[in-house]
């Protein structure tokens, strides 16, 4: 129903390979997260899905049948902008009406359609108003329904959240799930934000310079990450990165702590600083401390841990958390 | 500025700057008051500014001796005919340059508009004998055809400009909701450029309609514009002030309304955006 | 976007602009070239044939020409430099603190919108004229001769005129300008003590440069192929006192049907107007990508 296959898949711009070959798999009603820095192609690759964009090279497959040369319009794929792109000019109702319109569907049973997917996602009070006279929420769910009424394949969402306030990005990821939930159609998301990767997604793919890295559950993303790269670009606050004597010490070229199975003390750890800022949330406190020896680390203590900046602190990692990479960068 | 200045100063610059603006305004005005003059009164010394007779008679007399609503309509069918064409091939070109912009794009509008640096007087001759050979000379189709190539350039250069300021998001968007390149422009392109469009055939219906060189020079008599009947006041016979006024009158306020509500697009369209 | 469909469509979309603006300029230019290598009268047919560059040599060594290039250049000087320096201080005047801005600024850009047969007859018959015109009743008002603007100082007239005309742009585009101008700038000048004079000399002048350079390049573009404000005015009289370059083509060419010779004139008008319209390009090619 909503498998993509991504074979050999290189994009080109001019002599530069934004992408330089990639293989990938997405099975049928997969929320698939593509996160990596700015930069890294997974927009790109989006659109390369979408049909936006040509592929330099390689087959993309949707369902099993070759999609690489059909334009956007014939993939049965709907795809939410990070700007929404609503049309300004129509209604609500219109915008969402836009693509069965253009499918030739009979304009009663497009209405229902309409109505339908506006019940879903709580627009049926805007139904007649302009986008420019909706809030950013509001918009987005526009954007969601025009994308629903299609019965796409796939779900295809471009940074959608970016350009809301941080509390409405919580709801909207809540929103979004639970669509995904009971419409069971397979999601393709791109984000910089791996908050939003570990929360949303069935599997997440990391991207960086057009290659990808690795690719897993979260949980596999956060328990056994396959390079440097990875540790570091999933967990907030960042995973602890050590290299020198003590990463020799455990025969590895760096290993990694997260701030979070690190054990706090007065004296007696294996390493010894001070703290330099602590930032209490209340739930929790960061203690960035500045180690003899290695350098600045990220700790995650208890919310009511009292230690202060200037304060003497002794840290130990726990032993079996503890993730060795070698000299190329993987993981051991 | 958001700071007070003091109303003597306000007053001084008011009084310069009207002063300054009914100075080079004064030539229209006197035409349009003479338009209300006999004759006689017209040129009467001292001259008469307000309290004189006023009259229709020159209005009605330039219709009636000189048939002056046949100039007037040969006037709107050549500027909104060229408008029309010119909107015809602009608008396509227009779209392949805002949206899909390759290598060469800014060299190719670049030419186009260097077309219309090309002095007109030297290519006059060809022009000439082709229409003739063609049939062309005195038709109104024939000066449509050239207004429209002088002033495509221009057409198409507003038309990018106003294109590119729409999101090409949106009309990813349309091809994504399945919409054809004919659905994606009728149904998204042009509802969302329809200021721009209109601003455009507003600049371009006030060049087509002021133009005198060609409409002057492959006219006789039944395409003849208004340029080419003002023009035959040049060598008057006996007294025809209040009757040029009138001519005059109607021959320009269609335009100087149009103006009036076009000066954005004014600067946009005659610099070719070099100034913002 | 573009993928290969979207290319593909985006060829077909220019095509129609593209080819005919090609046949526009080339098929008139060739054949323009073409005439001006021969000996091509219309009222003398039998008397054809090649002759070179002929034409173009009397053309030029003619007395006619070298009075016609003296009479352009002080026709689009005159008219620049006086838009220029009054589009400047209008535009400085507009931009000030005043009452009815908008009435004033209809007032000003009226005159370019006036099609240039009206405006030239305006002045000529109303203005000018010196039996009837009011600058003539303005002089006699005064105890003085009337003036024969138009049969005295025929190219001066026609610099007024064409000047009025042109400075409403002017002034637009210099005012469009000064308003893009950030106000802080000045005042930061101010604070820091400049005065007013040297304000507008160290710091409005030169972001109107550019401002400037555009105005005085596409109104000599226009200005160079001026001919029905001469034509309905002084026809290049009296003699030839009013005959610009462009003007001497057109009276070859339909006047005396002197074909060969107009073409060869037109290509030296090509020529000038070429000269003048690369610097316009290099101005407004650093700015097509904003």
């Amino acid at each position: 129903m909503g498998k993509i296959t991504l074979r050999n898949v290189t994009k080109k711009f001019g002599e530069v390979a934004v992408i330089p070959s990639l293989d990938l798999d997405i099975e049928d009603g997969e929320f698939v997260v593509f996160v990596g820095p700015s930069g890294c192609g997974k927009s790109t690759l989006l659109r390369l899905i979408a049909g936006l964009e040509d592929t330099t090279d390689g087959h993309i497959l949707i369902d099993g049948m070759d999609a690489t040369h059909v334009p956007p319009a014939k993939r049965k794929l709907a795809m939410v902008f990070q700007s929404y792109a609503l049309y300004p000019h129509m209604t609500v109702r219109k915008n969402i009406a836009f693509p069965l319109k253009m499918a030739g569907m009979d304009a009663a049973l497009a209405e229902k359609k309409v109505e339908a997917a506006a019940k879903v996602l709580n627009l049926t009070a805007y139904l007649d108003r302009r986008p420019g006279q909706l809030s950013g929420g509001q918009r987005q769910r526009v954007a969601i329904g025009r994308a629903i009424v299609r019965e796409p394949k796939a779900f295809l969402f471009d940074e959608p959240l970016s350009n809301l306030d941080a509390a409405l990005r919580g709801n909207m990821r809540l929103e979004i799930t639970e669509l995904h939930q009971s419409l069971k159609t397979t999601m393709i998301y791109v984000t910089h934000d791996q908050v939003e990767a570990m929360t949303m997604a069935d599997k997440i793919v990391v991207l960086q310079a057009g290659h990808i890295e690795q690719v897993g559950t979260p949980l596999e993303l956060y328990n056994h990450p396959a390079n440097v790269f990875v540790a570091g670009f999933i967990g907030s606050p960042r995973m602890n990165l050590i290299g020198g004597v003590d990463a020799a010490a455990l025969g590895a070229t760096t290993i990694g702590v997260r701030p979070e199975h690190i054990d706090i003390g007065l004296s007696g750890g294996k390493w010894n600083g001070h703290v330099t800022v602590a930032e209490r949330l209340g739930s929790d406190t960061f203690l960035h401390v500045a180690v003899e020896g290695i350098g600045p680390m990220t700790v995650r203590a208890g919310g009511s841990v009292l230690a202060s900046s200037g304060d003497a602190i002794s840290l130990t990692p726990q032993a079996d958390k503890i993730h060795r990479f070698g000299p190329d960068g993987k993981a051991l | 500025m958001a700071r007070a200045v003091s109303t003597r100063r306000k007053l001084g610059f008011t009084v310069a700057a009207w002063t300054v603006a009914l100075l080079l305004f004064f030539p229209i005005l006197w035409t349009f008051l003479t338009s209300f003059k006999t004759e006689a009164v017209a040129v009467a010394q001292p001259p008469q500014w307000l309290f004189f007779d006023w009259t229709f008679e020159n209005y009605v007399a330039v219709q009636e001796q000189r048939n002056y609503f046949s100039f007037f309509l040969n006037s709107v069918i050549i500027a909104v005919g060229s408008t029309a064409l010119g909107l015809l091939v602009a608008i396509p070109a227009a779209w392949s340059m805002a949206f899909v912009p390759g290598a060469k794009t800014k060299d190719l509008l670049m030419w186009m508009l260097s077309t219309k640096m090309m002095p007109a007087v030297a290519v006059l001759v060809p022009i000439y004998l082709i229409f003739i050979r063609l049939g062309l000379l005195d038709t109104r189709i024939g000066l449509v055809i050239v207004l429209m190539l002088i002033n495509l350039p221009i057409i198409v250069w507003m038309l990018y400009t106003y294109f590119r300021e729409i999101p090409g998001e949106i009309l990813e968007a349309a091809r994504m909701d399945g919409a054809t390149l004919r659905s994606e422009i009728l149904y998204v392109l042009t509802p969302m450029a329809v200021p721009g469009i209109a601003s455009t055939v507003l600049l371009n219906i006030i060049l087509a309609w002021n133009e005198a060189f060609w409409t002057i020079t492959l006219t006789t008599v039944s395409a003849a514009p208004l340029t080419k009947f003002i023009s035959s006041f040049s060598s008057p016979q006996g007294l025809f002030y209040a009757k040029l006024s009138a001519a005059s009158v109607m021959a320009i306020a269609p335009i100087l309304i149009m103006g009036w509500f076009s000066q954005k697009q004014l600067v946009r369209g005659l610099t070719f955006g070099a100034v913002k | 976007m573009s993928t290969e469909a979207s290319r593909t469509a985006a060829r077909w979309m220019l095509s129609p602009a593209v080819i005919l603006l090609l046949i526009w300029m080339i098929v008139p230019l060739a054949l323009t070239l073409w005439f001006s290598f021969q000996r091509y009268n219309l009222l003398y047919p039998d008397r054809a044939g090649f002759v070179w560059f002929q034409n173009y040599t009397s053309f030029v060594a003619s007395p006619a020409f070298w009075s016609a290039i003296v009479n352009t250049l002080i026709l689009v000087g005159g008219v620049l430099v006086i838009t220029v320096i009054g589009g400047i201080l209008i535009a400085l005047l507009i931009d000030q603190p005043i009452w009815g801005q908008g009435y004033v600024r209809i007032m000003v850009i009226a005159p370019f919108f006036i099609m240039p047969p009206v405006a030239a007859l305006i002045w000529k018959n109303m203005l000018m004229n010196p039996s009837n015109g009011l600058f003539a009743n303005a002089f006699a008002a005064m105890g003085m001769q009337p003036y024969d603007f138009l049969g005295q100082s025929p190219l001066l007239s026609i610099v007024i005129i064409v000047a009025w005309q042109w400075l409403p742009f002017a002034t637009l585009i210099l005012l469009t300008a000064l308003q893009s101008l950030s106000s802080e700038q000045l005042e930061a000048a101010e604070m820091d003590g400049a005065p007013a004079i040297k304000r507008f000399w160290y710091i409005m002048l030169p972001h109107l440069a550019r401002a400037i350079t555009v105005v005085v390049l596409i109104q000599t573009i226009f200005l160079l192929g001026i001919l029905v404000e001469i034509l309905v005015t002084t026809n290049g009289g009296p003699g030839s006192q009013s005959t610009t370059l462009t003007f001497l083509v057109y009276k070859e060419a339909i006047l005396d049907s002197d074909v060969g010779t107009a073409a060869a004139g037109g290509v030296v008008a090509v020529i000038l107007a070429n000269i003048v319209a690369i610097f316009l390009m290099r101005a407004i090619g650093k700015n097509l990508d904003a």
